[in-house]
């Protein structure tokens, strides 16, 4: 008989490895799933992990799509670690990209090296604006701030789609909902010749070097991680729940917000009702699967982005539907979040007595 | 940043897969492959589903001289971009890019691919290697107009749409014309669910139509909800839109306005194999069979149908045009001149509503 | 003006009801201390499968049974990762969430053009006709009326019945309650369950009544919307009714306001849903004692016996 048993302490080396066990089982499913459905695993490996990267340009993209989910989720890390749960990153991204883009429409003429960094700070202002209401709620009535976070997401991005289609709209743009081009002073340079990659890649890069300092570096870092482990805990020590909140939420918005400046100041170039597949709920998943730790969110996110490139290569190569990349998606978690148990716990294998069974009750 | 040297080593690594790449393409003599992008699944019924019908109808006759591949769910913005280039890079010779948020990234990416033809759906953007491509939605829906004209006893027509852009506007305002055509106390109601793309919102603004006394409801969303809506309140009709939606109605559904592309996607492609493609600004509509109307309810009376074939005549041979004048905006104010006729260019732009439309214009 | 009344009411009925199921599902979840955000995961797996299997079978009692199931088997994985793996509930959730939208697409791909007559509305004889009452209450849909039914069984299960007190003491408190001798992991997984299982006819109520067709998607976020009530419900299922048809009132109401052209931006009108839900959510969390009172203490922490 085997049984589950909790570890004196957890493993370091299980932490390490669960990610790895994680992916090398969605592999093994997905090697199987294709000899179900008659298609050569080799082909659907390759479809889902080379193709996408097999150039300059495409490794350009993967940084494209992963820096947002980076700075994001680098973000969201800091306030899951005190159990802030923030929930409304897409909400904060599109605020951001609505501050930092209503600045490049406003300065359309002006052309100064200033116009950049005062949209990118803009990006980071409305994120922290949007994620402050939770935090203003959770801090001042108790309200519930993953259900405040995430019905804003939808009010956010009503907003937008109003802007755009009335006030912001382009003048010369036949009345569709976009609004106009961003002048070049007002987008962000690309950092490789011949991709995409630009500016707000080493904005994540940053990101995550920030987020490592200040988990493990800064006393507030260690006052909010006391606080995740165990609010009483965090009480005895005198430190404040509520500044733990604020600094969750807004670090987590102010990251959410540069991303979404990033990417209406980047790949998009304009603003136009949604700015964001889906970036803000993708970061949740990243930094879990990233352990809440920068590093690991820094691998967690190229793999995501890895996922959503091959998932489109696997349709084009393979003409597999796009339901499926959220299928694996979905698994790779499931794997991860199963894998981890073994971080915390054993398996221990007893021999089957009486006295196991009971004493398992009586514990 | 990067190095100099991981740059040089990059940049080698996508030189070799790129000459093995070209060698390879050059050594077969494949057949003549076309991209196309979509914005939604293809199964979502409705826009994305009558393209998609419109390539399977361009395999079936041009057989194994072209091969098609999609890519599907490609949001607009910053992901579009990288879509319709890995198309462009992997060797096919004609894209097609089938919503309005993939124009701007169009037009950037045929800059860099001077060679690949591409088209555009609903956009006035264009380049040398750029066609644009849109229906004329109208036409269909002022034959619509004429049977729910017919039909209405409240005098009052609802429809559900999704965003108040132009191509949506044109539709209303069609369908206005050709109710009031044929009775001049008919108005239209309008909801706007701001979403292509929620059955249940679609199915909650038509019963909130209908119980402010539409008794005709249509719609410009991409799912059957408002017909099926009809279908269970006693003498509600409705008239669906992209396909004939009979079989979710079969005693409700009037007619549909329906749109089909099978023969321009055929025609371009012969055209650039042929090498006698060139850019230009498509707008088809009834006459070539981009546009038509489903064919009627049996309940719709002889002397209506009569009328709709008239029209249909009349649309095809260009002796009646849906906005001719005299038509007079909301207002009551005279917007288009007796004996005038819309430009395209007018039409491209409309951003009002014609007499006998209820309500403000949102924007 | 009394018809359109009547229109109102029964359109707030039909928006309200795939919320009313979900979330009184979550809530019996969430008494027993497990929290659940794969609603929207299960829900839109239970749409398809009821779907499918009414469109291939033709009958569409076996497509309701179909949801349930599908439901109940999208809760189990959730069981096995949180309950028996102890894997964090929000990750879990989220990432149920994520699988589901794409197994329901991969599973729907046939099913996107198929017509479906969704299930009839039950006319009562005689008490049908009466006026006003008669369209409102005895000539609905029979999985409406199930929502009632469900209601009024769940607020019995948790306050009047025995194991209804045991479930809610295993929210409060897993570890007094194991060492009662109860079997708290094999509790808790029958109420993830039954919230999937709820959740699984909150999709058929969407797939096989509400609009009788597949399309990806479809449940556009009212798996979310669903957890929001729980909360703003204070747990309390009384409350999940009023704040489900609450909710689908103020879509309708805001429908309305549009229908009659008042000049108001439509984009501003949709926010107000869920505007109204963070007013209401905050109102309600002010009186801390209340959320105390009600909200099960251990919710969302992962509880090994022998910890």
């Amino acid at each position: 008989m085997i049984r589950i048993e909790p570890r004196p302490q957890p493993s370091r080396l299980m932490s390490y490895l669960s990610p790895l066990i994680a992916v090398a089982l969605t592999l093994v499913t997905g090697i199987i799933f294709s000899g179900l459905v008659g298609m050569n695993p080799l082909d659907a490996f390759h479809a889902f992990f080379i193709a996408p990267i097999d150039d300059l340009y495409g490794l350009g993209e993967l940084g494209v799509k992963a820096a947002p989910l980076m700075l994001i989720a680098v973000g969201l890390a800091i306030g899951f670690r005190s159990n802030v749960w923030n929930i409304g990153a897409e909400g904060q991204l599109t605020a951001g990209a609505i501050v930092g883009g209503g600045l490049a429409l406003l300065f359309y003429q002006v052309d100064g090296v200033w116009v950049l960094p005062l949209m990118v700070l803009g990006g980071a202002v409305g994120g922290m604006a949007w994620a402050s209401i939770p935090a203003l709620l959770k801090t001042r009535f108790n309200t519930n701030e993953i259900l405040v976070s995430l019905m804003l997401n939808y009010v956010a991005i009503f907003l937008l789609s109003y802007l755009v289609h009335d006030p912001w709209r382009d003048p010369d743009g036949f009345n569709f909902p976009e609004s106009r081009l961003f002048s070049d002073a007002a987008m962000l340079p690309v950092v490789l010749e011949d991709t995409r990659l630009h500016l707000g890649s080493v904005f994540a890069l940053i990101a995550v070097v920030l987020g490592w300092v200040f988990v493990r570096k800064s006393f507030v870092g260690f006052q909010m991680q006391v606080a995740g482990l165990a609010d009483s805990a965090a009480l005895y020590a005198g430190f404040r729940r509520r500044r733990m909140v604020w600094i969750g939420l807004l670090v987590g918005g102010a990251m959410a917000g540069i991303a979404g400046l990033c990417e209406v100041a980047g790949p998009i170039g304009q603003l136009l009702p949604s700015v964001s597949p889906g970036y803000g709920y993708a970061a949740i998943i990243v930094a879990f699967v990233g352990r809440l730790h920068p590093v690991g969110i820094l691998l967690a996110s190229l793999l995501m982005s890895l996922l959503y490139l091959g998932g489109e290569s696997a349709q084009m190569e393979l003409g597999l539907p796009s339901a499926i990349t959220g299928v694996f998606q979905g698994v790779l978690l499931f794997y991860l979040l199963a894998a981890d148990m073994f971080i915390n716990f054993r398996l221990h294998v007893v021999t089957p007595t009486v006295g196991a069974a009971s004493g398992k009750a009586a514990s | 940043m990067k190095s100099i040297t991981i740059r040089k080593i990059l940049l080698a690594a996508a030189t070799g897969f790129m000459t093995a790449f070209t060698s390879l393409a050059a050594s077969a003599a494949d057949p003549f492959k076309i991209g196309f992008v979509y914005v939604s699944p293809i199964g979502d019924a409705g826009w994305t589903f009558q393209h998609d019908q419109g390539r399977l109808e361009m395999e079936g006759k041009l057989g194994d001289k072209v091969e098609t591949k999609y890519i599907e769910s490609v949001p607009e913005g910053g992901e579009a971009e990288r879509v319709i280039r890995q198309f462009a890079s992997d060797g096919y010779g004609l894209v097609f890019t089938t919503s309005f948020g993939y124009m701007n990234p169009t037009i950037k990416v045929a800059k860099r691919f001077p060679e690949v033809i591409f088209e555009h759906a609903t956009g006035y953007k264009s380049a040398k290697n750029v066609g644009t491509y849109v229906a004329r939605f109208y036409e269909g829906r002022y034959l619509a107009g004429i049977v729910a004209g017919s039909m209405t006893k409240s005098n009052v027509a609802g429809y559900v749409a999704a965003f108040p852009i132009p191509e949506v506007l044109r539709g209303i305002n069609a369908f206005t014309l050709g109710m009031r055509s044929v009775n001049p106390e008919a108005t239209v109601k309008v909801i706007w669910v701001n979403s292509w793309f929620d059955p249940g919102r679609e199915r909650e603004a038509a019963d909130v139509l209908i119980a402010q006394g539409a008794d005709v409801v249509t719609h410009h969303t991409d799912s059957t909800a408002v017909v099926q809506a009809a279908e269970e309140k006693d003498g509600v009709w409705s008239v669906g839109y992209h396909s004939d939606m009979s079989k979710y109605g079969p005693t409700s559904h009037l007619t549909a306005a329906t749109h089909h592309w099978g023969s321009f996607y055929t025609k371009i492609a012969q055209d650039v194999l042929a090498g006698t493609w060139k850019s230009e600004n498509i707008w088809w509509g009834m006459k070539e069979g981009m546009i038509d109307i489903a064919p009627l309810n049996s309940v719709v009376p002889a002397e209506a149908a009569a009328r709709v074939e008239e029209a249909k005549k009349q649309i095809i041979d260009g002796s009646m045009h849906p906005f001719q004048g005299p038509i007079n905006d909301q207002d009551g104010k005279e917007a288009v001149a007796a004996g005038a006729v819309m430009t395209d260019d007018e039409l491209s732009k409309m951003e009002w509503y014609v007499e006998g439309v209820e309500g403000k214009l949102p924007k | 003006m009394t018809e359109t009344v009547i229109g109102i009411l029964l359109a707030t009925l039909g928006a309200g009801t795939p919320l009313v199921f979900a979330a009184l599902g979550e809530l019996v979840t969430e008494k027993s201390g497990v929290l659940n955000l794969g609603v929207e995961g299960m829900m839109i797996v239970g749409a398809v499968c009821g779907f499918a299997v009414a469109a291939e079978s033709g009958n569409l009692w076996l497509g309701v049974m179909a949801s349930v199931l599908a439901g109940t088997g999208m809760a189990l994985v959730f069981g096995v990762l949180t309950l028996t793996f102890q894997s964090n509930q929000v990750a879990a959730g989220l990432a149920l969430t994520i699988f589901g939208i794409g197994l329901s697409a991969y599973i729907g791909l046939d099913y996107t053009s198929v017509a479906l007559t969704g299930i009839a509305n039950i006319h009562i004889p005689v008490l049908s006709d009466i006026p006003v009452a008669g369209p409102l209450l005895f000539s609905l849909d029979p999985l409406l009326y199930c929502s009632f039914l469900m209601f009024a069984a769940i607020a019995y299960f948790l306050y009047r019945t025995k194991a209804g007190l045991l479930l809610r003491a295993i929210g409060e408190s897993p570890e007094s309650a194991v060492s009662l001798g109860y079997p708290v992991i094999a509790i808790r997984y029958l109420a993830v369950l039954f919230g999937g299982a709820m959740a699984g006819l909150a999709g058929a109520y969407l797939a096989l009544v509400y609009t009788p067709l597949w399309v990806e998607a479809m449940t556009a976020g009212r798996g979310w919307i669903a957890l929001a009530l729980v909360v703003f419900a204070t747990w309390r299922p009384g409350r999940v009714m009023v704040g489900a048809y609450l909710f689908g009132g103020v879509t309708i109401i805001q429908f309305h306001v549009q229908g009659f052209g008042v000049d108001i931006p439509s984009q501003l009108l949709s926010m107000l849903p869920y505007l109204a839900t963070i007013v209401v959510l905050v109102l309600i969390s002010r009186d801390i004692n209340a959320i105390r009172l009600n909200a099960p203490a251990s919710l969302g922490k992962a509880y090994h016996p022998s910890v």
